[in-house]
């Protein structure tokens, strides 16, 4: 390198460095930069390690026997042993009705009076009503209801109900059925997205509106170092959130990670990059911090919570809906995660996801720095 | 008394100008609701409409092609895979193509005929645990089927027990009547406490807060100047996913408006009143949303809008008790969807006026000590 170009990268890393060390101190020093990068991701850590879950379990029943017959009686046991459900006896199906329209029941199980006549016919039928307010939970409510009352039936007619098809169920990457394991690779999105996009969409329309960027102007400081020394220390507080969430689901949740942690580190680094860009174009396009703060949500927040496949599938949702969602980066990295923690590195969901995440990265950082400019307007 | 009253207006005036004016702020405050309520009515759903499966037959007998006309004839299942052996089992699960891959085993006529039980081997992905519960649930129904019809067709008796299903209020148990309902109360509340806080924190940092301290205002009727437009605001975001609801997705409103506005009137008291909270402790723009943001966070993951709040541990469950959302959500189920009056609602009615009046107190005492 020639001595003029040799003084111009020092000049241009000392440049670099200065800034960065602003902004470092500026955003170590805000207790909401802290609240955000180490607070908000323990909340949620235990938010989602404790507080979420799919799982049925426990699912508080009445049971409504009608019919006061041994085999009744059998039938109600089934669902007293089940480990899936409570079961309480209500005296009559007013009760019971009463219960669930309080939401102290989820479910009746009715047994009419004459079940057991029925029983020696070969036909008799079972009432399962749920309340179908949460239609998630009454679907799996009814499916382990059905499993239950199959049980009974198997051992009910045990000689005659000859040929039939059983069903072996087989669970692959999750063979305790937690949903703990697909809630904290969500969890590492939604620390990431808000690290990356939120702290960051502001942060430029806030020099905009106090007038400190028209300082910078004056400097022989360069749009792209300006940026760069934006994107340095959120960086950092971006890796120590993924470390945080780490180590809660190694220790405190047992999630394996069943993939390297080396393409774990490096496809979250794109994934911040990709955050990072959007936050900062948010912030040098709009240069006001209200619109920014509004925008960010929309753009980033939600999208990232429920259109990312991590709590809803992709694969149920309209063509329209799912188009929409290709263009957001949550999506390639909740499927990445996914892999990696519970699969493992399959290089044909990594390579593809970690391509299009590098493609987003370089695109929206290219149009941030394309967005500033050392002019008033 | 009057002079008050008078004096409140006023500022709402001066304060809807402020939130309006900006045509960028108008934008980003009334469009959203609409292509949020559209896009998440369709997207927030655990029903599943199609299951991609790959399917392993070993017997390719005369029943196990019964079973599989069943399963294509269901209008749920549809096959991506014919597999020829069990090593590529591997490579469909993994690479997420199908989310079933159904084994049947070479001596599976052989037991039926000879009547033993005979074995299906289901793989399930289990990424998402909650799609292959529901997945494998869905075969189940299959199988059951296809049990009876055989049993028919051979002449033996069926199985003694079967089950009759019933579900209240939403018969076809379609995840999108319980989303969209709590969608009101979610992304009304994120809008609220983001406006409230943020626009007391704007005035703070361009000074003009200060500027108030000159006016006759009271400091409890420069809040409620904030609180009144802010609450308006509120309701008309509401009032938007309520309409996407009715006339888009067509969800039959079986209660009363007027319950539900009052309940929603309660509601965005209280999250105003957060909100309020948050901009007093708040020194910038910045700090306002980010704490905003910190309270925002836990009151959706706790509300029971993704996941059901008896499923959480007790004292989580009793910590949601002042969380003005699970309330909200609670509302607009019982309302929406039950029809239930005012009596009914009373135990998610009176929490949220509590919740309401302890914040704006609070908000209102820590205004008086941040201005003088």
């Amino acid at each position: 390198m020639s001595e003029q170009q040799e003084d111009r990268l020092s000049s241009r890393l000392r440049r670099i460095r200065a800034l960065t060390v602003k902004e470092s101190r500026q955003v170590f020093r805000d207790p909401s930069s802290v609240a955000i990068g180490v607070v908000l991701p323990l909340i949620l850590i235990l938010l989602f390690g404790y507080g979420l879950s799919l799982d049925v379990t426990n699912v508080p029943v009445a049971v409504v026997l009608e019919d006061h017959s041994l085999a009744a009686s059998d039938m109600a046991a089934r669902f007293q042993l089940s480990p899936y459900f409570q079961a309480t006896f209500a005296t009559s199906m007013i009760e019971a009705q009463a219960q669930m329209l309080d939401r102290k029941v989820d479910g009746i199980v009715r047994v009419q009076s004459d079940f057991s006549r029925r029983l020696q016919q070969g036909d008799a039928p079972v009432q399962i009503i749920v309340h179908g307010t949460d239609a998630n939970r009454a679907r799996l409510i009814q499916a382990y209801a059905r499993a239950a009352i199959q049980q009974f039936a198997v051992r009910q007619a045990s000689a005659t109900a000859a040929g039939s098809v059983r069903v072996a169920d087989r669970l692959w990457f999750n063979e305790a059925n937690d949903s703990h394991y697909f809630l904290v690779p969500g969890l590492i999105v939604l620390v990431m997205t808000l690290i990356g996009a939120f702290l960051t969409a502001m942060v430029v329309a806030r020099e905009w509106e106090r007038g400190t960027l028209e300082a910078l102007f004056v400097t022989p400081v360069r749009a792209g170092e300006f940026l760069l020394s934006k994107i340095i220390p959120y960086f950092v507080l971006g890796m120590l959130g993924l470390l945080l969430c780490l180590l809660a689901g190694r220790f405190l949740f047992h999630v394996p990670l069943r993939g390297s942690l080396l393409l774990l580190t490096a496809t979250s680094m794109l994934y911040l990059l990709v955050t990072l860009g959007i936050g900062l174009l948010i912030s040098t396009a709009v240069k006001s911090q209200f619109v920014a703060s509004q925008l960010a949500v929309l753009a980033t927040f939600l999208p990232a919570t429920l259109l990312s496949g991590f709590i809803f599938d992709l694969r149920n949702m309209p063509p329209f809906v799912r188009a929409i969602t290709y263009a957001l980066p949550a999506r390639y990295y909740v499927s990445l995660l996914q892999t990696l923690f519970l699969a493992g590195d399959v290089w044909s969901v990594v390579i593809p996801n970690a391509a299009v995440l590098a493609a987003m990265a370089v695109l929206l950082l290219f149009m941030a720095r394309l967005a500033t400019h050392k002019k008033l307007a | 008394m009057f002079a008050s009253l008078l004096r409140i207006l006023a500022l709402t005036h001066k304060e809807l100008l402020a939130i309006l004016k900006d045509p960028r702020s108008r934008v980003v405050l009334f469009l959203p609701p609409i292509f949020q309520s559209l896009i998440f009515g369709y997207a927030a759903s655990y029903d599943l409409n199609d299951v991609p499966y790959a399917l392993l037959d070993q017997d390719r007998s005369a029943a196990s092609q019964q079973l599989i006309s069943h399963l294509d004839g269901s209008g749920i299942f549809h096959r991506v895979g014919d597999l020829e052996r069990s090593a590529d089992i591997d490579r469909q699960i993994n690479d997420g193509r199908a989310v079933l891959v159904i084994q049947i085993d070479q001596s599976f006529e052989r037991h039926l005929l000879s009547g033993q039980p005979a074995d299906v081997q289901v793989i399930a992905d289990g990424r998402n645990s909650n799609t292959a519960a529901v997945a494998s649930g869905y075969f189940g129904g299959v199988v059951d089927r296809f049990n009876s019809d055989w049993r028919a067709a051979h002449g033996q008796r069926g199985a003694p027990v079967h089950v009759v299903d019933r579900a209240w209020y939403n018969a076809n148990l379609e995840s999108r009547w319980n989303m969209i309902p709590a969608l009101v109360g979610t992304l009304t509340m994120i809008g609220t406490m983001i406006l409230t806080a943020l626009s007391v924190a704007r005035e703070r940092e361009q000074g003009t807060f200060d500027q108030l301290l000159v006016t006759p205002f009271r400091p409890f009727e420069i809040m409620a100047g904030k609180a009144i437009p802010c609450m308006m605001v509120g309701l008309t975001q509401a009032t938007t996913i309520l309409l996407v609801a009715q006339f888009w997705f067509r969800i039959p409103f079986v209660g009363s408006f007027a319950t539900l506005y009052l309940g929603l009137g309660l509601f965005l008291m209280a999250a105003v009143g957060m909100g309020l909270l948050v901009s007093s402790i708040a020194a910038t723009m910045q700090q306002a949303m980010l704490y905003s943001f910190v309270l925002i966070m836990p009151f959706t993951l706790l509300s029971g809008l993704t996941t059901p709040i008896s499923s959480m541990p007790t004292p989580l469950q009793t910590a949601t008790l002042l969380n003005p959302l699970r309330y909200a959500i609670d509302i607009a189920h019982r309302v929406y969807l039950e029809g239930a009056g005012v009596g009914l609602l009373w135990p998610d009615l009176w929490p949220l006026g509590v919740i309401g009046v302890i914040a704006l107190s609070f908000a209102a005492w820590l205004f008086r000590h941040r201005l003088t």
